[in-house]
């Protein structure tokens, strides 16, 4: 009894220490100069860089090798001055369209930019299509004859009997 | 009879989509370097700190650059190709030895063999960076103007040899031109 009051104090205690020891383990690399506004820099053009190892992620996400190297030569390039189009283009020089994460709109890539648009447009048109031409065969389809109401009424009543016996 | 149609019809277009996928590797960057000057640099020589290399040293010559480490397990998979084909001797092989360090290098190369004319040592990755290398082991085929023709991204395998780098390299060496219809053909085969 004793124990099982102690537990939930026992466990908020245990997940506030994980909450201190937790930031613990992101090790950042280190970083060249402890310029808030350069660091700010390097952030944004290293999130729009893409990591070619883990390909998914930006640099600025990936603690990969290549992407730390990658980021410090960033922050160098910074540093002495190069503006962030001349950074990005620097990588795009080296490892092509692929680095960025936000592909460049050109013929090539017309596809990729306007390719869902596209779709979605197809798929809206199929739908209303379809929903049209549905409507038309059921307003064009000939009205009930007397005979076809007095089977229908039939059916339904057979079933309704069928269900009760 | 179009209710058939239509869904056989984005099947196969589906298929054939999910089909090329399965022979794409997205590992496999095409490299904006080709047919572009390679990048300058003077690099200590690896077995010899004193004596430094430069690209430019090479102009006249056709050659290979090879990215390695003794760190990279890749690279030992290869590494008896490059040995075998520097003994043949008809092309020069050159080495980055790429954010490595001096003695494993230097071991790795006794233990496994030397096929490099020399290699240069980038320790801190800087030169790799400006050729964009992304995984090592990475090859570039550079001609007598210093340009880079062709890079092999990943080892180089018996196939890739012997069907794109050897007939390459020749053709480089004759000067053949981009256009000659026996350079488009391997080419091809490098692609």
């Amino acid at each position: 009894m004793r124990v099982n009051r102690l537990l939930p104090g026992a466990a908020l205690v245990a997940v506030l220490m994980l909450m201190i020891t937790l930031p613990g383990f992101a090790k950042e690399a280190a970083t060249l100069a402890q310029d808030p506004v350069l660091e700010k820099r390097v952030d944004a053009v290293s999130s729009e860089l893409r990591c070619l190892v883990c390909q998914n992620q930006t640099i600025a996400d990936s603690h990969a090798e290549l992407a730390i190297d990658l980021k410090n030569q960033v922050r160098e390039m910074l540093h002495s001055g190069t503006t962030n189009e001349e950074v990005v283009n620097y990588m795009v020089e080296r490892y092509g369209d692929f680095v960025r994460y936000k592909p460049p709109m050109k013929p090539t890539t017309y596809f990729l930019w306007f390719g869902p648009g596209l779709l979605i447009v197809i798929g809206l048109s199929v739908l209303f299509i379809t929903l049209r031409s549905r409507r038309k065969r059921v307003l064009d389809a000939a009205p009930l004859t007397a005979e076809d109401t007095k089977k229908i009424d039939d059916l339904l009543h057979a079933g309704k009997q069928g269900t009760k016996s | 009879m179009m209710r058939f149609i239509v869904p056989l019809v984005l099947f196969v277009v589906l298929g054939g989509f999910l089909y090329v996928g399965l022979h794409l590797d997205p590992r496999v960057v095409p490299s904006p370097f080709i047919n572009n000057p390679a990048p300058d640099f003077k690099l200590s020589q690896l077995q010899d700190f004193q004596a430094t290399f430069s690209p430019k040293d090479n102009l006249g010559k056709v050659w290979m650059l090879n990215v390695w480490a003794s760190w990279c397990v890749a690279c030992r998979q290869e590494h008896p190709l490059l040995v075998q084909m520097s003994k043949r001797g008809d092309l020069a092989i050159y080495g980055l030895n790429y954010k490595d360090r001096p003695d494993d290098a230097k071991q790795w190369l006794t233990q496994f063999g030397n096929p490099y004319v020399f290699s240069l040592a980038d320790f801190d990755g800087h030169v790799g960076i400006d050729y964009g290398v992304y995984g090592v082991p990475e090859t570039f085929v550079i001609d007598k103007q210093g340009v880079i023709r062709h890079k092999v991204i990943g080892p180089v395998t018996p196939t890739i040899l012997s069907e794109c780098l050897t007939p390459l390299t020749q053709l480089l060496g004759k000067d053949e031109s981009t256009e000659s219809p026996e350079m488009k053909k391997v080419m091809k085969k490098c692609a």
